[in-house]
């Protein structure tokens, strides 16, 4: 008889982490691209629009409210955590608008996608990360409505480990962000 | 998710309560029907099948491509109306002399394809995927993939790729035709050429599709290499074929997502009017006054930081199953077992800092192309250290010559042959008479395209037993490797020597060119050597095909007396691996002619009193 092995971290888990590398590894292509092409001149610079912090706001209150709907999932606190994570993924959508409300700021001031490669380079970063987000929600629901189709919650290793992986993966998300709008700001 | 439960429950149940077989738990409850089985399904060794298959099916296809279009470079005045039947409108007909040439948009669409398909379906997706597939479960002990999920989706996002791919062959007007490194502007404006058009549109569609296949089986592969190996199989007792894999996964991971930003910028350029890459282009006279202050370098940046990773994420698996080969057919450990290891390490850092001597001659500063070119010459040193290693694996080795250890051989011969003239193009300044001409599809021809062919043959004949029980031919085996090696040396030797005589690559036509014309007796002889070689292959799929259903029957589990893993797993053994408990490892992977007594030890003997294990 050989004892159980084990395990720091949970293949999935490793998986997905080894999945955020090669995701920022995308993002770092974008970003380095437009360092380079910033250094050729001839680079537009606008104001960010207001929406865009706001944004940032809103997904950081996000990522902390799923952290604390993973903390009360983990007491098996059933109201607490419907309440948390409904939040949590209604901020994400909210985040979702904001940001395209920024966009059509930037419209209205006369940047649009093609006028430069400035804008251009926001945004195909702005429509990357949203796509990233969105796989972020889809999963997040799923989680959700599995959580939440019975009236109890009842804590098994799977679902915690689902749970996580979700946590990881949406703070994920909302540091890339974080990563853009500072990324560019410096680059103003 | 519901791979969670197979991961954890049902493959790990033997693992974790120690000896009593579990055949019940890991059989085949994803597997009830044909279509689980055979199409959707979730094993490591059918999804091996599948990307070997579906890399066959593409290396025909693209292999097929180059004979027309070298039909073309041997034969410009044959004619060809008798292909016609098979090409449609791509021949075009002289109508008063009825003779039949090929269309020259369509000469460039099937050197770009015959490129892309080779490159990413056949070398990447087909022998990474074939092998990685196969044997990382096998070779570390585990019941499969660490997510049997996502590596059936790798499979699927390829086959779905390919398709797409494939309908790009029928467009009216023709597949994406501006080269396999689909610089813009052609790959951009639709009005450049005729495969710029739709054809382009499905090539980015059909990658894209492509590299999220990559990203989901090097997830996994990295996950189960690192998470998953059974008792006492440490790092260092990882066979040189995982180390390879794992490395190889690790590369994509870093350099696909990158060429993926390119796609997507190229995608925006194309759809959204956005101009990325485009900066004061002409086309057919007619200024694109909108599109400007983008770059067409930095596309290449983008491109070739993937591109040059790619040609190691194409060989490096190709290196791990020569190692194993030659090791275990010339009955010899690996010379240098952790010089390996360190090898591979030392390559994959380094190829991420060489891409730009694709670029010397775009006019990039000479001070900074030194850079590259030293970093390029560099890594041809842990490239020396592995071709010493292995032929000093072979040196007074007891060679079984059969066929998996001659195309491993092979492989080494051609590696050298490639990698010498690599050493020219890598120096900047030689570089300028040699870019864009024969001499680098010469280079890399030998030592990639055919060299890793070589290594995915060795293989294939090397593992056949495994895949289906059965033997492939020996003789049909012995033919086809001959005829390769020979074949692939009069193809490309000469070209070489074109390429110095300064004839460019990528042109339809060398008939206005005086300087060139010497070398039509060349060009024909090129083009007949390539026939030949074609057929041959037909002769291995036929050995490939038959021998799956009547080659010599498997009889004992270890047919190589190989030590490592995967030969402690039952003949045609089903979902799970070990019917029992999976082995544990005791030792390195390369005990073999260790002890006067004894010809071989495998992995999973324990070391007897004071035995050192080897390798350390
Ligand atoms: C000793 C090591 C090597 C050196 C110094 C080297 C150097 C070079 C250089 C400088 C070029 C660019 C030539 C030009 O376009 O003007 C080139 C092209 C190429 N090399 Fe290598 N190489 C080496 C090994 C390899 C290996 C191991 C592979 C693949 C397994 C490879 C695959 C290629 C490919 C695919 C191209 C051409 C791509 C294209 O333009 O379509 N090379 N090599
Ligand atoms: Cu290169």
């Amino acid at each position: 008889m050989t004892a159980p092995r084990v395990r720091r971290i949970h293949p999935q888990k490793f998986a997905l982490w080894v999945g955020i590398i090669s995701m920022t590894m995308l993002f770092s292509a974008f970003t380095s691209a437009y360092i380079v092409r910033k250094s050729a001149g001839n680079w537009l610079s606008f104001p960010l629009p207001d929406a865009f912090f706001y944004s940032t706001g809103v997904i950081l209150s996000s990522s902390i409210l799923l952290h604390m709907a993973y903390k009360a999932f983990v007491k098996e606190n059933y109201q607490l955590f419907r309440g948390l994570g409904i939040a949590s993924s209604v901020l994400g959508i909210v985040f979702l608008i904001l940001q395209y409300q920024g966009w059509i700021a930037l419209n209205d001031i006369g940047v649009f996608l093609h006028t430069n490669q400035s804008s251009s380079f926001l945004g195909v970063m702005l429509l990357a990360h949203s796509f990233h987000l969105v796989g972020g929600l889809a999963a997040l629901s799923i989680v959700l409505t599995y959580a939440l189709r019975k009236k109890t919650l009842k804590l098994t290793p799977k679902r915690q480990l689902r749970m996580e992986l979700v946590c990881t993966f949406w703070h994920f998300v909302d540091i890339l962000w974080l990563y853009i709008i500072v990324f560019i700001l410096i680059q103003q | 998710m519901a791979d969670i439960s197979v991961t954890d429950q049902d493959l790990h149940h033997g693992e974790d309560h120690g000896d009593h077989g579990h055949d019940d738990h890991h059989g085949d409850k994803y597997q009830s029907s044909f279509i689980d089985r055979y199409l959707f399904s979730m094993d490591h060794k059918t999804i091996a099948k599948q990307f070997l298959m579906t890399g066959m099916f593409w290396a025909v296809i693209g292999a097929g491509m180059s004979i027309i279009f070298r039909l073309q470079l041997g034969f410009p005045d044959a004619d060809l109306s008798w292909l016609q039947p098979l090409l449609g409108g791509w021949i075009d007909i002289n109508p008063s002399t009825g003779v039949g040439s090929l269309n020259p948009d369509f000469y460039y669409a099937l050197v770009t394809m015959h490129g892309t398909i080779i490159v990413f379906f056949v070398l990447t997706a087909g022998l990474s995927g074939t092998f990685s597939n196969l044997l990382i479960p096998l070779q570390i002990g585990a019941r499969d993939m660490a997510s049997p999920m996502l590596n059936m989706f790798s499979y699927w996002f390829f086959f779905l790729s390919g398709v797409v791919m494939f309908a790009s062959l029928f467009l009216n007007t023709g597949p994406f035709s501006g080269g396999w490194t689909a610089y813009p502007p052609l790959s951009e404006l639709p009005q450049a050429s005729d495969g710029s058009k739709a054809g382009m549109t499905l090539w980015l569609l059909s990658l894209v599709l492509f590299v999220v296949s990559v990203l989901l089986g090097g997830i996994n592969y990295i996950t189960t290499i690192l998470n998953m190996r059974t008792k006492g199989m440490s790092m260092f007792r990882m066979p040189l074929t995982i180390w390879a894999f794992l490395v190889t996964a690790i590369i994509g991971l870093l350099s696909f997502p990158v060429i993926a930003s390119g796609f997507f910028m190229v995608l925006f350029d194309r759809a959204l009017g956005t101009s990325f890459f485009l900066n004061e282009i002409y086309v057919a006279g007619e200024a694109l006054t909108e599109r400007v202050g983008g770059s067409a370098i930095l596309f290449q940046h983008l491109f070739w930081f993937l591109g040059h990773p790619e040609v190691y994420i194409i060989i490096l698996p190709a290196m791990g199953i020569v190692s194993e080969v030659l090791s275990v057919h010339s009955r010899k450990p690996i010379f240098g077992y952790k010089a390996m290891v360190f090898s591979i390490l030392a390559i994959a850092v380094l190829s991420f800092l060489v891409w730009a001597h694709h670029m010397f001659m775009t006019g990039m500063n000479p001070f900074v192309a030194n850079i590259f070119v030293l970093f390029t010459l560099i890594i041809a040193v842990p490239s020396a250290v592995k071709v010493f290693n292995w032929i000093a694996t072979i040196w007074g080795g007891n060679l079984r010559f059969n066929t998996p250890l001659l195309f491993a051989i092979g492989f080494v011969s051609l590696f050298i042959s490639g990698g010498l003239t690599g050493l020219f193009l890598g120096n900047a300044a030689i570089d300028i008479q040699q870019h864009d001409t024969y001499f680098v599809v010469a280079h890399f021809h030998v030592v990639m395209g055919v060299a890793a062919f070589f290594g995915m043959f060795a293989g294939v004949y090397h593992w056949f037993p495994r895949m289906f029980g059965r033997f492939m031919n020996e003789t049909l085996g012995k033919i086809h490797f001959w005829g390769t090696l020979i074949g692939a040396y009069a193809i490309f030797g000469p070209m070489h020597y074109l390429g110095m005589a300064g004839v460019p690559r990528r042109y339809y036509s060398f008939d206005t060119f005086s300087a060139f014309a010497d070398f039509d007796m060349m060009n024909k002889f090129m083009t007949i050597a390539a026939i030949v070689v074609f057929l041959i292959q037909i002769l291995f799929l036929i050995n490939f095909f038959y021998s799956i259903y009547k080659g010599k029957k498997q009889t004992t589990m270890n047919p190589w007396e190989a030590t490592t893993l995967e030969w402690t797993a039952p003949i045609n053994a089903g979902h799970g691996n070990w019917p029992g408990a999976i082995p544990h490892v005791h030792r390195w992977p390369y005990d073999l002619s260790r002890y006067e007594d004894r010809d071989f030890v495998p992995q999973t003997e324990p070391l007897a009193e004071g035995e050192i294990d080897g390798g350390h």
